[in-house]
């Protein structure tokens, strides 16, 4: 029980309060979502304080982004392996305090003057970049994995699937699951 | 358009699109709230993830709050994230306990593999879906759709951190934006 509560290496209150601290300073930093804070999370988690090999680190994040749920969940995995459901609770806290924070006070700001020029530029301007970023990270996300010729096919799948078809994310996610169990993606 | 009954609905839509949103939760979001239960157009659905994304924090969490705060102020907010975290938060730490013995499994590692790479055609075709949005965009087509290139280019092919793309390409697109609108 004590290993769930405090995590492997038991950390201090100081050190639980360290950790908090750090991921506070990091929300406000992550622009384009949790993940982009990712290497300098890993420069004072790993190289700094030695709480994590570099191998967990990385095994954490990969944990969080198969499991079901928002990317983001790995600051949870990294908090409960240095220090256990404390641990969660710093990085958690931590990580979306300042932002929910001040997300919500833009977009009250930014709701009562909806239709100014400025706020239609903001919006306007911006959702280009928005749909290149969502074709960026399908790209990143096929890195691992190209050279398997049923990679290009799961990604052709879930393509055709959400494109035309109703059928709940859910069934090209299994058949993925099932092709890679199968062990044709290496 | 409909819209959420009650802060409850918020956070059972929400559980139940992040329970599904393996790889990441954007696709399912667009698929779930535009489509199904079209609280959102494609058109607001953008919008609303161009400012959750240019804010600090996760993306599809900013886009939850918003949203929740839309409708039902603080109680919609808090129940669109906690509905967003709350399950799968003991989901990811019951396997990050169990991880392991699970990782060992060659299948497991397989299987994982697997999801990854249809979990990088559900953004893809997330992305196409939206594409046409772009029709009424204040840039103009032509220069929307060089935007969205100048963009993808610059993060998955050039690695730009994504603070440097909303700042450089951001604030062209923006002020190319302001221009058009004040014409």
């Amino acid at each position: 029980m004590n290993t769930l509560l405090l995590g492997p290496g038991a950390l201090g209150a100081v050190e639980l309060l360290a950790l908090f601290l750090h991921f506070t300073l990091l929300s406000l930093l992550a622009i384009g979502g949790a993940i982009t804070t990712t290497p300098d999370m890993q420069r004072w988690v790993v190289g700094e304080r030695g709480w994590l090999t570099d191998v967990q680190f990385t095994a954490s994040v990969a944990l969080a982004q198969a499991a079901p749920g928002p990317n983001v969940l790995f600051v949870a995995v990294i908090g409960y392996n240095v220090a256990g459901l404390a641990g969660v609770v710093a990085t958690m806290a931590g990580s979306l305090l300042p932002s929910t924070t001040l997300a919500l006070a833009a977009t009250r700001w930014g709701a009562a003057r909806r239709e100014s020029v400025g706020v239609r530029a903001f919006t306007g301007g911006l959702a280009p970049l928005t749909i290149g970023m969502l074709l960026a990270t399908g790209w990143v996300l096929t890195e691992p994995l190209r050279g398997y010729p049923a990679t290009a096919g799961l990604v052709l799948v879930a393509v055709v699937a959400m494109l035309w078809t109703k059928l709940s994310p859910l069934w090209p996610i299994a058949a993925g699951a099932i092709v890679g169990a199968f062990g044709w993606l290496g | 358009m409909r819209a959420p009954a009650s802060p409850t609905e918020l956070f059972r839509v929400f559980t139940g699109l992040a329970l599904q949103g393996f790889g990441g939760v954007l696709a399912v979001a667009q698929r779930e709230l535009v489509e199904r239960q079209r609280w959102l157009t494609r058109e607001q659905f953008v919008e609303l993830l161009s400012v959750g994304q240019v804010l600090p924090g996760p993306n599809i969490v900013n886009m939850a709050l918003i949203f929740g705060d839309r409708f039902f102020g603080l109680r919609g907010a808090f129940a669109a994230v906690s509905g967003l975290l709350a399950v799968p938060l003991v989901v990811v730490l019951l396997l990050a306990a169990l991880y392991g013995q699970l990782a060992s499994m060659p299948a497991v590692a397989g299987a994982l593999r697997g999801m990854g790479a249809v979990a990088a055609g559900l953004v893809i075709a997330t992305a196409l879906k939206v594409l046409p949005t772009l029709r009424g965009s204040p840039l103009g087509v032509p220069l929307a759709a060089l935007m969205v290139l100048a963009t993808t280019v610059a993060l998955a092919w050039l690695r730009w951190p994504m603070v440097w793309v909303v700042l450089g390409l951001g604030s062209v697109s923006m002020a190319l934006a302001w221009w058009r609108l004040s014409k």
